[in-house]
Order: C-alpha cells, then structure tokens, then sequence
C-alpha cells in the first residue's frame, strides 16, 4: 500500500480481486461493517485467511461472509445470492431455486428453513477442501 | 525496561495492565537481567506460539511482592503459581483459536507472556526459551520449504492448463480421458526407457533396423563388458508386463483408498460445491474466469445428477427396451466378427498368389480400421433405445465397443498364428540346406588347413524366414494404420465438419448448427478403448519389435496436442454434461484385462514356439526360455544353481501359493471389518449432529469424534490391501 494512511477503503480492495465475495469480506472485517479497514481489521483478515488458521476459525468467520443480511442465520435468499455470484447469472431462475432447496436439505438439520452456525460448522467442518480454498496468501 | 520497550514498539496501542504491579517491575531489574535482552525477542514471536514458561497470577500482589522481594516460596504458593502458569500457557496456546477482534487478542496475550516473563527468574524454569524459539522458526521454514516443492512439482507435471481449460469447458468426464492420456504417456515412457537403456543402446548402432526382433545378435555376450545380450532381452521383455502390471494395480489401489473417506460427502454436494468450491488464492482474472465456467459446469452436472434419480420411470417398457437394443448389439457384433474371419481367410489365400495389389495387401488392417471406425456410433444410435444415466450409458457403451474391438484383435491373432507355424514348418528344410551348404564350403576348401577361411558372405547362404520378425512387422503395420485412421476421423469427422456447418451455414436450407449435422460432441468411450486397445497391441508387439514403444511415445505425444486443439475448436460439450465416476478404476480394470490378454500369446509363444535358427537372440536354443538355464549354470556359483533348482520344485512352490491366498483372505477380512467399524462410527456421528447444544461444546465434542474417527481411519490406511499388498 505504500503510502501511511491508517484506513484502507473497500474501493481500493476491490483491485485486487476477481472474488465473487470481495464485498463481503471487506464487510465482514470491517470496523464499523461498512467496508472500510483499519491496520487491525487487516492484520484480522489475513490472520484468519491464512494457513495457519484454525478450522473452525475460519468456518466462523466464513459463515458470517455468507451470511448477506447479517441476521445470523444463512436463509435462502442469502444461499440464492451465493450462488449468482458463484455463477455470474449463467443458471436459470429454476436451477439456481433447485440449488438451494437442496443445500437446505442437506445442511439444515433443524429444519427451519435456514443455516444456523452449528449446522454452518457442521456441515463445512467435514469438507475436504475447505482449508485448501479457504486461503490467502501473502 | 522491557515495558517501556514494549510501547515503543505498537504506536497508538493502550498500555497494558501488567504496569500495575509497578514495584514488582522495577525489582526484575535485578533478578532477572535475561530479562532485558528478552522483549526485542519476544516482540518478533509476539504473534506466534509462546514458550512455556512459569508466570504467576496477575492480581495477587502478595504473591508478587513475595517473589520479588526474594524470599523462598512455600509449598502452596508454588502450587498455586504452577496452575496459574498452566492456565496462562493454556491461553497464550489457543489464543488463535478465539474469534476476538486483534486488539483484544494483542492485549491478552502481552498480559499473559509478560506475566510468563515476570516469574521465570523465580522459579528457575524457562531455559528452553531460546530452542523452542529456534524450532518455531525452523517448523515454519520446513512448511514454507514443503509448500514451494509441492508447487514446482505441480508446475513439472505437463499440459495441466490445456487439461484444466479443457476441463473447465467440457466437463469432467471429458477431461477425464486426457488425464488418462497423460498416464499412458509416462508409462509407456519409462517402458521405451527400459527397453532402450537396456537392449537397444547395448547392441549399437549398425545394420539396418534396431526395430525389430531379428537385427538382435545370439551373442552370449558382446562388448568388453560381457554384456549378455539374449538374457538382458528376455528379462526385459519380462520386466515390461511385470511393470505395466504392478502400475496399474497400483493406480487402482490407490484409486479405492482416495475413496473410502467419500460415502459421507455424498450427503453434502451441493453445500460443499457452493461454500468451498470458489479459490479464495485466485488473482489473475483470466484465471477467475475459468473458475466461474468450471463452477457453473459443476453446478450443472450436480443438477442433471439430480434429475436423474428423481425421474420416474415405466419399468415394463423400458425393460423390453432394453433387451431389444441388447439383441441388436448382438446381431452387429457376431456380423463384425465372421467379416473378419471370411477376410482373413482370404488374405491368406492372397498370400499364395503372385502380383498382389496394395489394397489385397493390407485389406485385413483396412477392414479392422473401418470396423471400429463406424460401429461405434451404430452402437451409440442403437443405445438411444435404452435412456439410461449418462454415466451409466457411457458404461455399457465402452463395454460393448470393448467385445468389439476383442473380437477383432483375437483373430488377427489367430491368422498371425497360422502363418507363424506356416513359416516354422518351412524352417526344417531351409535349416537342411544351410546346413549342406555350411559344410560344403568349409570342406571344399582346397589346400591350407592351418588358416581356416573367413565365414561366407551372408547373402550365398540361403536364410530362414524370421517368423519373429514378421510377427514384429505385422504389428507395427497395425499399430500405424491405427494411427492414421483415428487422426483421419478426428480431421474429417470433427474438424471438417465443423468448418463445413461453421460457414455453409448462412446458405443452406435449414439450421446446420440446430439440425443434422451439427456441431460434433468429444467422444469419450470411443476415444479411451481406442487408446487402451493400442495399449494392447504395443504390449503385445513389444517383445518382437522393441522398437514398438518408442513409435508409441511419439504417437502418444503427438496424440495429446492433437486431440487438445481438435477438442477445444471444434466439440461442442455435451448437451447434458455430467460428472466422470469418482473413481477412474473403470478405465484401469479395462486396461489391466487387456493387459493379461495380451500377456496370454506372448507367454504362449515363449513357452511352445522354437524360436528361428539363425536369427535373434534366442537362435540355436530349443526354446527361448533356454537362456535363463544357461545364464544360471554358467555365469552364477554352483551354489546358486542348487539352489533355484531346490526354489523350482513344485513340491515348494504349491505351498507357496496356498500360503499367498490364505494371506489375502485374511488381509481381506481385516480391511472389511474395519470399513465396518468406520461406517457405524461415521453413522454416530451424524445422529449426534442432529443435537443442538452450546456451540463452542458441541463443536468440542465433534472435534473428538473426528480426531476417533481419524485414528479409526489411520488404522484402516495403515492395513495393506489385500491383493497390492501396498
């Protein structure tokens, strides 16, 4: 970054990537939730994404970068959202409707029609690759 | 003091709580000068695992002051100190665990390691500072070392990008079969190493053609080194099949270990296809947009999957479907296989005449090609009958193509053979007058017997026909004419196709691109059995012309830059792209079935055939495996030769292959009662997932399920596998 400015804005972030959550991310981390980070909120950030993180660190925080709407639970909007973005709005309406109905019936294991952490955690605690995606590296 | 320095070093940061026991500070001055040089230290590893060292509880001053002030410790006191220090090295060792903000795990973790700090001197402990410090550091380079190897590695394995592009077009399934190119290609690269290092190199570089059987020597041994030619090509001919077959189990080995782990993902698909299947380390954007097709791919290979097992089906017409398209199959296949018989037939009868013409010659190969060049798609069409999952379709496809192509290859070999025992038959009288026509012109020499003469020039005595270089030949031919065919059908079937649908198309009558013909799709069954057929026939041919599996390499090389650029300009993917099985082991159960078939008349020409008199390395012998008691009882100690004759005696080796099967069944029945142990646990676990307790237990818990389930897993790895033994 080069020059000593104490807070990095969101705008200069999105340069750096072509990720599909890059608003998130910067959100999620962010002081105030509004995307700008200070020094700390970047040390959390690459702290967190790097390999020598912990799993269910990182599966905390992944869960509140896909958490949208921030209520604490991943509905079925927010799963429809994900999957736009993963996609870039090659699905039709029905594929993406049928993406997410069965992301609901595979992970949601109190069945009220959303993710809450624990069936977040327990869901993406057993997946292989994870870690290896779940990663920055500086 | 190390506090002061402590500020110095974070700007802007709040002071921290250990400035209380302020008298307590001042006092370490003298107790514990270490403690001076430490912070700069202690500064570098701040972020990192802390030492274990002894500290004391932060808010009791009169432990603090006691400890300051000199004084001895009582039993309690040092008890109580002790499980302070264990508490804080608790926290300072999951500090990373904890989701808190930086600020607040900097601040904790500078109370806990100054406090750690503060107590060393008075307890005497802490002495292993330095070392734990130096193996952080070195455990980190070791990783950091670890991760660069794995990367040039994975940069050393070739056209990984032109497969990932592929595979991020076309699919899975479709990527599937150049990934199967690939390892063919190393194979046969280290077999033509074998063969080169080992035969051809030793024998040089005169005459006409290191290719085949009958340039080699009989020589027991050339050069000054002894090099014992005849031996070093049967053992290598040996070590061939020997190597071919231990790779591929072991590719279908390790094949089944990748996937004992992967019934219970089974449950999670789409989650984990929408949670991890982005790669948060993409930078560039070309890459990010291969990323985005390969995701939407998955995505709709898992929808089609879907479909498929929610369809309903009416069973009675489908089954009559079936059994219909079955007893078409059938019909083609038996007609394929007497076209083959009634040409043959008439190649041996073409053989006899005189002024054959080019194609009378080679119409046996030329029926062959065209054969597998059309019934494939008939097969494909006829199969439309049958609607059943793609995967499953591509199945049976490749398991009929597979009877097709049997067919063919056994009785070309069948007609091969009748001309092998033609030719030996005439061997008896040509062996007759090269003798008679030896001994005459040694004989008739007419006066000195003190010089003998030099041998006659080869030409003046008549020779016999080499059956094994003819075999040779004959192979090589095929392998050729193969080549040549499947390079024509992708030019003339896929490529011409689609430049003539690509710019007919604004001047005819209807849709080329909607309608017939269209744009060709990649055809993977035809494409794998055709590789893994040639696979075959090298195998086959490779003991009588070794130069066999070097055309190969080269065929194979320019096959995958071929099909690459044929696959990626003019196929279209699949209408319904769907996902290649999990494992590749169906390809490799063909290859290793083809692998034994073609060992089966190799092994049958070695064992019964007398090899040709006077050409090759095995001429003169009863039977090529003549050169094995040979190179025993001449070259090796008596001892030795006692003793393979003692290992040779039946009486020892039928024990010896009872003992080997009751060792697989063993091994068999250990393997599966732990897959057993592992599905019940894996079951546990999800039935315990359906509870909601507390978070932070519940994830505690889980991950002690795991780490049971991971030893339970361990134990399973470390059984060997039954057959492999690996």
């Amino acid at each position: 970054m080069g020059n000593k400015q104490t807070v990095f804005t969101h705008e200069q972030l999105e340069e750096y990537q072509d990720n599909p959550f890059r608003q998130r991310i910067a959100q999620v981390f962010s002081q105030d939730g509004d995307g700008h980070m200070t020094l700390e909120n970047f040390l959390d950030m690459f702290s967190v994404m790097s390999e020598m993180a912990p799993r269910d660190l990182k599966a905390y925080y992944a869960f509140k970068i896909y958490d949208f709407n921030n209520d604490d639970y991943i509905c079925a909007w927010d799963l429809e959202q994900t999957v736009t973005r993963l996609t870039r709005g090659e699905l039709s309406a029905e594929e993406v409707t049928l993406v997410c109905e069965k992301v609901l019936d595979e992970a949601d294991s109190d069945h009220d029609g959303r993710l809450s952490l624990e069936d977040f955690q327990n869901m993406i605690l057993r997946a292989p690759d994870f870690l290896s995606t779940f990663h920055i590296r500086i | 003091m190390g506090h002061g320095s402590h500020h110095k070093r974070l700007r802007g940061q709040k002071p921290c709580k250990v400035e209380r026991p302020s008298q307590g500070m001042k006092k370490d001055r003298r107790t514990s000068p270490k403690a001076q040089r430490t912070p700069p230290k202690k500064e570098k590893i701040a972020l990192r695992k802390e030492t274990g060292k002894q500290a004391g509880k932060p808010r009791s001053t009169s432990v603090a002051s006691s400890v300051s002030t000199g004084e001895s410790l009582s039993e309690e006191e040092m008890a109580q100190i002790l499980e302070q220090v264990e508490e804080k090295k608790k926290l300072i060792a999951t500090m990373r665990n904890k989701p808190w903000p930086m600020a607040k795990k900097l601040r904790e973790l500078r109370e806990a390691q100054a406090f750690v700090e503060k107590y060393e001197g008075a307890l005497g402990k802490g002495k292993g500072k330095h070392l734990y410090a130096y193996r952080m550091l070195m455990a980190k380079k070791w990783i950091k070392f670890k991760r660069d190897f794995d990367n040039f590695k994975t940069q050393c394995i070739p056209w990984e990008m032109k497969i990932k592009d592929i595979e991020s077009h076309f699919g899975s399934s479709v990527a599937s079969y150049f990934i199967f190119l690939r390892w063919m290609y190393g194979v046969n690269l280290v077999l033509f190493a074998l063969i080169f290092g080992l035969v051809i190199i030793p024998e040089g570089y005169i005459k006409y053609s290191a290719l085949f059987y009958g340039y080699y020597n009989n020589q027991r041994t050339i050069g000054w080194l002894r090099y014992r030619l005849p031996m070093a090509y049967f053992m290598v001919g040996v070590s061939v099949f020997g190597y071919s077959l231990m790779i591929v189990i072991r590719s279908m080995a390790s094949n089944t270990q990748g996937s004992t782990g992967e019934g219970e993902s089974d449950n999670f698909t789409f989650s984990f296809k929408m949670f991890t299947s982005w790669d948060y380390l993409i930078g560039n954007s070309e890459t990010a947009d291969n990323k985005y097709v390969s995701i939407t791919t998955s995505f709709k290979e898992s929808i089609v999957d879907e479909q498929e097992s929610n369809k309903e089906e009416n069973i009675h017409l489908t089954r009559f479907l079936r059994v219909l398209a079955n007893f078409l199959i059938l019909c083609c296949l038996c007609g394929s296989g007497y076209l083959i018989y009634f040409v043959v037939k008439r190649s041996q009868e073409f053989s006899k005449m005189q002024n054959v013409s080019w194609y009378e010659r080679n119409e046996v190969e030329i029926v062959m090609s065209l054969l597998g060049m059309f019934c494939p798609p008939l097969f494909e069409t006829i199969a439309a009958l049958e609607n059943y999952h793609p995967r499953t379709g591509l199945k049976w496809q490749l398991g009929r193509i597979f009877a097709l192509f049997l067919g063919n290859l056994y009785t070309f070999l069948l007609a091969l053979m009748d001309d092998v025992h033609l030719k030996l038959s005439n061997e008896e009288k040509i062996k007759n007058i090269t003798h008679w026509t030896l001994f005459n012109y040694y004989n008739s020499s007419g006066g000195n017997e003190s010089v003998p003469r030099p041998p006659p020039h080869p030409a003046d005595v008549p020779r016999g026909s080499c059956w094994e270089t003819a075999v040779g030949i004959e192979f090589m031919r095929l392998t050729v004419s193969d080549m040549l065919v499947t390079y024509l059908t992708i030019l003339v079937g896929d490529f011409l196709r689609a430049c003539f649908v690509r710019f007919m198309n604004h001047c005819w009558c209807w849709d080329l691109e909607a309608g017939f013909p269209s744009y060709a799709e990649f055809d993977i069954s035809g494409n794998v059995l055709g590789l893994i057929f040639n696979q075959g026939m090298i195998w086959m041919g490779s003991f009588y012309a070794p130069g066999l599996v070097g055309i190969n390499v080269l065929r194979l090389l320019t096959s995958m830059y071929f099909q690459c650029w044929a696959v990626m300009s003019s196929n279209v993917p699949h209408e319904r792209v769907f996902k290649a099985s999990r494992s590749n082991n169906f390809y490799m159960g063909l290859l290793l079935l083809v692998l034994f078939l073609s060992l089966l008349p190799v092994a049958y020409t070695v064992m019964s055939l007398p090899p040709s008199f006077d050409c090759g390395p095995f001429s003169g012998k009863n039977r090529m495996y003549d050169v094995l008691h040979e190179t025993i009882e001449n070259d090796f100690p008596k001892f030795l030769g006692k003793i393979f004759a003692f290992l040779a005696n039946p009486g020892l080796i039928i024990p010896a292959i009872l003992l080997m099967f009751l060792a697989i069944y063993y091994l068999n029945s250990v393997s599966k009662s732990l897959s057993r142990a592992n599905a019940q646990l894996r079951k546990k676990i999800q039935a315990h997932g359906a509870k909601s307790t507390h978070p932070a237990v519940w994830v505690m818990d889980l991950t002690k399920m795991y780490s049971f389930v991971d030893t339970v897993q361990k134990k399973l790895d470390s059984v060997p596998h039954p057959i492999t033994n690996l």
